[in-house]
C-alpha cells in the first residue's frame, strides 16, 4: 500500500509563506508529479511529506496512519536527491547496503568488529546481500558494485541512489529533481527508463520537478503548483488541454501559450484581433483573454480565412517543426506560431496571416479563471 | 629584450633566495654542530660535517665514563652522549601521548559542535557562533594563569592531564569543521536521515569521513603546535622529568657545568625536530593546501 494524503498543510519560512492551505490525496501506485516553476513549495513540500520539514500545521497521513510526529526514517519512504547524495566514501555496495543495515541489525550487530560474533547476523547478511544483488541486476550496475561513487558518470550514479532507494522496498519513492543533472540526451532515456521501473514495481511515485515536459510524459497524474497553491491536480493530457486557470495554461507547454485581449458581447459571442469565435460562452464580463496554443494556430498566405497580419520576427528550426516568433502589426504583442517545415517558410521580415485554425482557443477572465 | 625580462625577473628571486637562506641557516648550524666536535665548533671551522677525527671527550670522563668508552668520532659522540644525558626516547613518547592526545580529544569534541552550528536550526545558533568567534580572538597567554590556578586547585599539576585538558577544546577546530561543514550539501544528511541515521551516526559516519581532508589540514596545525609548545608544558610541569615533552626536554641541556657543549645539544635538537620534518616532507601536498585552505598560518 502507498495511499498518501495531506491535509491543510501550512509551512512558511519566517514571514514568507511557502504553502498555503494546502491537500492532496496520492494514490496507492501512482506516479505523481508535483511540477512548478523553482520557488513555488514543491520541494518543501516533498521534504514535509518525507519527514526531513515539518509543518507548521496541516496532516501528513500514510496509509491511513498520522505520521506527523513520525521520524523520516520510520515512514518507509526512500528518496532520490538531485545530487544523488551518494556516501562518497563508500563503495557502490556500501551505499545499497546502509539503508539496510540501519533497518534489519540491531545495536549491537551495528558495531564493528563486535557486530561479527553476533550469530543473527549472519542470515540478516546474507538477506542484505541477496536484495543488494537483486536490486543491482533490475538496474543494471552490478559490475558497479565496488566502485565508489566518484568514479562513477552521471547517469551511473543516477542508477546508484535509484538502488538506494529501492533496496528497502518502500511503500513510496519521493524524487527531487533526480534527472536535473543530467545531459539532455540521457535525461529523455532515463524518463523512459523511469516509466518503465515505476510500472514494473507498481509503487507509488512522487516526483518533483520544473521540468513540464517530465511531467507530461511520466506522470499518471500531475499537481501544478504555483506560489505555494495547488492549482490543478489531473492527468497531463487533461492538464494541458484543459486548463483550470491561466496560470497553468501558461506554465504547461513549451513555447508557452499565446494570450490576446477579446471583447464579448451580451450574447456571448467572444471576438479577438478581428475574429469571431464559434461557440459562444456564457458570462457577465465584457473583457476577457482568448488563449491560444502554438499549435493551434496556423500561418499562411492564404487571404481566405479568417486571418490577422503579423510581421516573423524570428524562426526557431528544430527540424520537425518550425517555431515563428510573430509581432502582431495591430499591437505591439509577440505571438509564437508553429509551422511544419513541409507548408515552406517564411522568413524574418516576411508579412503573414495568422489563423486560429483548429477553434481550440480557450477563454479565460481577465484574473486569470477559466470561462467554459 | 629577453635580456632585460631576466634581469627584471633575478632580483625577485634574489630577494627569494636572501628569504631562504635566513630561514635555512639556523637549520644547517643545526645540523652541522650536532656532527662536529667541540673545537671545531669553537673555532668555526670543519665546513658543514667537520674533520671527524677519533678523539676522547673530556665532557665525558668527567661524567665518569673510562677513556676507552669516551673515544669516538665527534657525530657519534654528540648523539650518543645526548641520549645517555637525556631520556630522549621518553621526551618523544611524552610528545607523542601528548599531542594525539590532544588532537583526538579535539576532534571528538569539535566535529559534533561544528555539525550543530553548520547543519542543525536551533534558537541562538547565531549568537553560539559569534561567541565561537570571540573565543577564536584571545590568547592563550591572557587566560594562562587562572588556567593554571584552576588545575593547581584540582591537584592537576604535574600530569599528563595538565598538558592535555587546557588544548581539548578548540575553537579553532571548530570554526575550521564548520566552514568546511557548510559547504557539504544538506541533501547528504537528508539522505542519512532517510536511511534511519541518528544525528550522532551521521557525524560519525557521514561529516568525519566526508571532512578528512579538513581534518588533515586540522592535525598539521594542532600537532605542530603542541609539539612545539614550550609556554605551556613549562608552567604546569614544574619537576617530573617523566612528563618532559620534546621541547623541555631541550632546555635540559641549558645550565649545568658542561653547558657549553653544544654538539650533544644540537644532536638533542636534531632529534626532536626530525618527526616533524619527516611528517612534513610526507604530508607535504596536505600541509600547503591546509594553510591556503584556512587562510592561516
Amino acid at each position: 500500500m502507498g495511499t498518501i494524503s495531506l491535509k491543510n498543510i501550512n509551512k512558511s519560512f519566517g514571514s514568507t509563506e511557502v504553502l498555503k492551505q494546502l491537500s492532496l490525496d496520492i494514490q496507492d501506485g501512482e506516479f505523481l508529479t508535483l511540477v512548478g516553476p523553482s520557488g513555488c513549495g514543491k520541494s518543501t513540500l516533498l521534504k514535509i511529506i518525507a519527514g526531513l520539514e515539518q509543518q507548521n500545521s496541516g496532516d501528513v497521513i500514510i496509509d491511513d496512519k498520522n505520521v506527523n510526529s513520525t521520524r523520516a526514517s520510520k515512514r518507509d519512504l526512500a528518496m532520490v536527491f538531485q545530487s544523488y547524495a551518494l556516501y562518497p566514501h563508500l563503495t557502490v555496495r556500501k551505499n545499497l547496503e546502509t539503508p539496510l543495515k540501519l533497518r534489519d541489525y540491531s545495536f549491537v550487530e551495528r558495531l564493528p568488529l563486535i557486530g561479527n560474533f553476533v550469530p543473527s547476523r549472519k542470515e540478516k547478511k546474507k538477506s542484505i546481500d541477496d536484495l543488494v544483488f537483486k536490486t543491482s541486476e533490475t538496474l543494471k550496475i552490478t559490475e558497479l558494485l565496488d566502485r565508489k561513487p566518484g568514479q562513477l558518470s552521471g547517469g551511473q550514479r543516477q542508477r546508484a541512489a535509484l538502488g538506494r532507494a529501492m533496496v528497502r522496498e518502500p511503500v513510496a519513492f519521493l524524487m527531487d529533481e533526480p534527472l536535473s543533472n543530467l545531459d539532455a540526451a540521457l535525461r529523455v532515456h532515463m524518463r523512459s527508463e523511469l516509466s518503465e521501473l515505476h510500472n514494473s514495481l507498481k509503487t507509488t511515485f512522487i516526483y518533483v520537478t520544473h521540468d513540464q515536459a517530465e511531467a507530461l510524459t511520466m506522470s499518471t497524474r500531475m499537481a501544478v503548483m504555483i506560489d505555494g497553491e495547488l492549482l490543478q491536480l489531473d492527468t497531463p493530457s487533461e492538464v494541458y488541454n484543459n486548463p483550470s486557470s491561466l496560470r497553468v495554461a501558461e506554465f504547461v507547454g513549451s513555447p508557452k501559450i499565446n494570450t490576446f485581449a477579446a471583447q464579448i458581447s451580451s450574447d456571448g459571442s467572444v471576438e479577438f484581433m478581428g475574429i469571431k469565435l464559434e461557440r459562444k460562452f456564457n458570462t457577465n464580463s465584457q473583457k476577457a483573454l482568448v488563449a491560444v496554443r502554438p499549435e493551434h494556430l496556423e500561418i499562411t498566405k492564404d487571404s481566405n480565412k479568417p486571418a490577422f497580419e503579423a510581421t516573423v520576427s524570428y524562426r526557431e528550426n528544430l527540424g520537425s517543426d518550425i517555431f515563428y516568433h510573430v509581432q502582431v502589426d495591430q499591437s505591439d504583442s509577440k505571438i509564437i506560431v508553429r509551422g511544419s517545415p513541409q507548408a515552406g517558410l517564411f522568413s524574418n521580415g516576411e508579412t503573414v496571416r495568422i489563423s486560429p485554425s483548429h477553434a481550440e482557443a480557450m477563454l479565460f477572465e481577465t484574473s486569470g479563471e477559466r470561462i467554459r | 629584450m629577453l635580456a632585460r625580462h631576466y634581469i627584471g625577473e633575478s632580483w625577485k628571486h634574489g630577494l627569494l633566495i636572501i628569504g631562504a637562506l635566513i630561514v635555512l641557516i639556523p637549520f644547517y648550524m643545526m645540523v652541522s654542530m650536532s656532527l662536529k666536535s667541540q673545537q671545531e665548533i669553537q673555532s668555526i671551522s670543519g665546513g658543514l660535517v667537520g674533520a671527524q677525527e677519533i678523539q676522547t671527550f673530556p665532557v665525558c670522563t668527567k661524567h665518569g665514563y673510562t677513556e676507552e668508552v669516551c673515544t669516538m668520532r665527534p657525530y657519534k659522540y654528540n648523539f650518543w652522549f645526548a641520549f645517555k644525558k637525556a631520556p630522549i626516547p621518553r621526551y618523544l613518547m611524552n610528545g607523542l601521548i601528548v599531542t594525539v592526545s590532544i588532537f583526538l580529544i579535539q576532534v571528538l569534541i569539535a566535529l559534533p559542535c561544528s555539525y550543530a552550528l553548520a547543519k542543525l536550526r536551533f534558537k541562538g545558533r547565531e549568537f553560539v557562533f559569534s561567541m565561537v568567534l570571540f573565543c577564536l580572538l584571545i590568547p592563550v597567554h591572557a587566560i594562562a594563569l587562572p588556567l593554571y590556578v584552576m588545575l593547581a586547585k584540582a591537584g592537576l599539576v604535574d600530569t599528563y592531564a595538565a598538558l592535555i585538558i587546557p588544548w581539548t577544546i578548540s575553537v579553532f577546530g571548530i570554526f575550521l569543521m564548520r566552514q568546511f561543514f557548510m559547504t557539504v550539501p544538506d541533501e547528504l544528511i537528508d539522505a542519512a536521515r532517510m536511511d534511519g541515521m541518528g544525528e550522532y551516526s551521521i557525524v560519525w559516519k557521514v561529516m568525519l569521513p566526508v571532512a578528512i581532508p579538513a581534518l588533515l589540514a586540522f592535525a598539521i596545525f594542532s600537532v605542530v603546535a603542541h609539539w612545539n609548545d614550550y609556554f605551556w608544558p613549562r608552567i604546569v610541569i614544574t619537576g617530573n622529568r617523566d612528563l618532559f615533552t620534546p621541547p623541555l626536554g631541550i632546555r635540559e641541556f641549558r645550565g649545568g657545568i658542561d653547558s657549553d657543549e653544544f654538539g650533544p645539544m644540537m644532536a638533542s635538537i636534531v632529534t626532536v625536530t626530525i618527526p616533524l620534518i619527516v611528517a612534513f616532507i610526507v604530508a607535504q601536498k596536505r600541509f600547503v593546501e591546509g594553510i591556503t585552505m584556512t587562510g592561516m598560518k
